[in-house]
C-alpha cells in the first residue's frame, strides 16, 4: 500500500471503507513466530481461544496455525499451550 | 438591527447560543460558567429551543458527549471553566483531530491550587496546543457576537475545527451590560445549516478516530496544523460579513492609539477596556502610548502582530498566566518569538498580573507604562515581573 501524503488525507482521517483495517498487515511488527508441533498438539483449541488478534485458525485436519499476515508474535498461544506444542522462534 | 437590551453576560451568551439552532448541548455547571449552563438548560426545558440538553456527570463526559453528538452530525455546544476545562483536556485534541466543529464558551478562571474561583487565563493557556480555534472577548457584546460567529467559523467546509470563546469569568460573565442581541431571523440568515464532513450512520458506515502508527502520525499532525493555520482566511471572511450585517467589525489584532505610539501595551480579554482608559490618561499628559489587543490566540496572527509592532520602540506584554520556571508569561514568549527575526523589533517587557481575580485599576496600567519609560538603560527589557506582588 502506497503511503499517502498529508494533503491526501481525508478530513479528520475518517475511514469510509468498512473493513479496510484488514489491509493493514500487522504481522510486520513480529519478531518471533509461533511454530506448532502437531505431534504434541491435542487439538484442545486453547491457542485459538487466547489469541488476542483472532489470527489462529483451525485447519481441516483439526490442528491449528496462525495467519502470519496478522500474527504479531506476542507468544500468548505458546504460553497458554499446556502440552507445550507451540514454540516461539526468532524471525530471520 | 437587534434590540438594545441590558442583561447579565452569561445569560446573554446562553441566549445567543439559543439563537443558533443547536441540536444538543452537554454542559456541566462550574463557577463562573454556571449561569450559561442553567439558562441554556432552561431554554431547552421550556421548549424555547428544540435541542437535547445532556446532563452529564463531569466535564470529561460533557466533552465526550459533544464529540459523539458532533460526529453524528449534531450542532453541539458546551461551556466550562478552570478545573472543568482541565478535566476536558484529554479530549480537546481528539475533537480537533477528528475535525468536529464543536463550539465552547469558556468562563476563564484561575486553576487550582490553591482553590480560587476568580478570573485569570491560567485555564486556557495549558490548552493552547489542543488544535482549537481560540478567541478572546473584551465585553458582553463581543461575547454574544463571537458565540454566534463561532458556529459559522467552526462549521465552514474549509475549517471543520472546534472553536472556544474565552470570556473572562465574573469580570465579564457576571456583569450586567447593555448590548444589541441579534434577532432570530438575523441569525438564521447569517448561519446556514450544519453540513458535517461525515456522520455516524448505519446506512453509510465509517470509522472516526481510528488508530495511526508512526507511518501516518506525522502526516496527520501536519494536516491538522495546516487546517488550523488556514482557518484564519475563513475567520476574516466571517468577520467581514458580520461587519456588513451588524456594523461591528472584528480583527485578529485590534489597536487603540497605536499608529504613532512610542510604547505599546498588549492585552487579551477584558483588561483591554481598563488599559484603554490608561492610554487616554497618558495621551493627555503627552505620552505617546498605545494599545494592542490580541483577539485571535489560535491560529496565532503572526503577520498582523509583526505589522503592528514593527515601528514601536517598547512593548509591554501583559500576561494573566505564567509558565512556571519558564522564560515568562505564555503570551510574552509567543510575541518575543514572533518578533525575533525582525530587523526592527521593540524591547519587550512582561508583567504578569490580574491573577486569581486580583483587580488591576487604571492607575496600575499607567504605572506599568511609567516604569517601562523610566527604564532608560533598558535593564528590565526581556524580563518578566509579577505586577503588584507584595515583597
Amino acid at each position: 500500500m502506497a503511503l499517502k501524503s498529508w494533503k491526501e488525507l481525508p478530513i479528520g482521517c475518517v475511514v469510509s471503507d468498512p473493513g479496510s483495517a484488514s489491509e493493514y498487515h500487522t504481522g510486520s511488527w513480529r519478531s518471533q513466530r509461533p511454530i506448532w508441533d502437531n505431534a504434541k498438539c491435542i487439538k484442545c483449541g486453547i491457542c485459538y481461544v487466547y489469541c488476542p488478534e483472532g489470527c489462529v485458525q483451525q485447519t481441516e485436519d483439526g490442528f491449528f496455525k496462525a495467519d502470519l499476515d496478522y500474527c504479531k508474535g506476542c507468544g500468548i498461544c505458546s504460553h497458554e499451550c499446556w502440552p507445550r506444542a507451540i514454540k516461539m522462534v526468532e524471525e530471520e | 438591527m437587534g434590540k438594545r437590551i441590558g442583561m447579565e453576560v452569561a445569560i446573554a451568551v446562553a441566549e445567543a447560543v439559543g439563537l443558533c439552532d443547536i441540536d444538543m448541548a452537554a454542559v456541566y455547571p462550574i463557577t463562573p460558567q454556571s449561569h450559561i449552563a442553567e439558562h441554556l438548560s432552561d431554554l431547552v426545558a421550556n421548549g424555547e429551543i428544540d435541542a437535547e440538553f445532556v446532563t452529564v456527570e463531569s466535564e470529561h463526559s460533557a466533552m465526550s458527549a459533544v464529540i459523539g453528538a458532533s460526529g453524528a452530525g449534531a450542532r453541539s455546544f458546551t461551556a466550562t471553566s478552570s478545573q472543568g476545562l482541565m478535566l476536558m483536556h484529554e479530549l480537546l485534541p481528539i475533537a480537533s483531530a477528528m475535525r468536529l466543529p464543536i463550539c465552547m464558551a469558556i468562563a476563564n478562571r484561575a486553576v487550582s491550587g490553591p482553590l480560587n474561583i476568580l478570573n485569570d487565563h491560567t485555564d486556557i493557556m495549558p490548552q493552547r496546543d489542543s488544535g482549537w480555534i481560540s478567541l478572546f472577548v473584551e465585553n458582553g457584546q463581543e461575547a454574544i457576537d463571537l458565540s454566534i460567529q463561532a458556529f459559522k467559523i467552526a462549521e465552514h467546509k474549509d475549517v471543520m475545527l472546534p472553536v472556544c470563546v474565552n470570556i473572562d469569568g465574573f469580570q465579564l460573565t457576571h456583569m450586567v451590560e447593555p448590548f444589541e442581541m441579534p434577532s432570530k431571523e438575523e441569525v438564521e440568515k447569517f448561519l446556514p445549516p450544519f453540513v458535517p464532513h461525515a456522520t455516524l450512520h448505519p446506512a453509510k458506515p465509517v470509522t472516526m478516530g481510528a488508530f495511526a502508527m508512526s507511518d501516518y502520525f506525522t502526516e496527520i499532525m501536519k494536516a491538522k496544523n495546516e487546517a488550523l493555520k488556514s482557518s484564519k482566511k475563513v475567520i476574516l471572511e466571517v468577520w467581514d460579513e458580520w461587519a456588513r450585517l451588524f456594523g461591528r467589525a472584528y480583527k485578529p489584532v485590534e489597536t487603540y492609539q497605536a499608529e504613532d505610539a512610542d510604547v505599546l501595551m498588549l492585552t487579551m480579554g477584558s483588561m483591554g477596556e481598563t488599559a484603554q482608559m490608561a492610554i487616554d490618561q497618558l495621551r493627555a499628559k503627552g505620552i505617546k502610548a498605545g494599545l494592542v489587543k490580541l483577539r485571535l490566540w489560535r491560529p496565532f496572527p503572526l503577520a498582523e502582530i509583526k505589522a503592528v509592532l514593527k515601528n514601536v520602540k517598547k512593548l509591554i506584554v501583559t500576561d494573566r498566566a505564567i509558565s512556571f520556571g519558564g522564560p515568562g508569561g505564555p503570551v510574552f514568549s509567543e510575541i518575543k518569538s514572533a518578533m525575533y527575526a525582525e530587523a526592527r523589533r521593540p524591547l519587550i517587557y512582561n508583567y504578569i498580573y490580574g491573577l486569581g481575580g486580583r483587580d488591576v485599576a487604571v492607575g496600575e496600567f499607567v504605572g506599568m507604562f511609567d516604569k517601562v519609560l523610566a527604564d532608560t538603560k533598558n535593564e528590565a527589557a526581556d524580563t518578566y515581573e509579577f505586577w503588584g506582588v507584595r515583597e
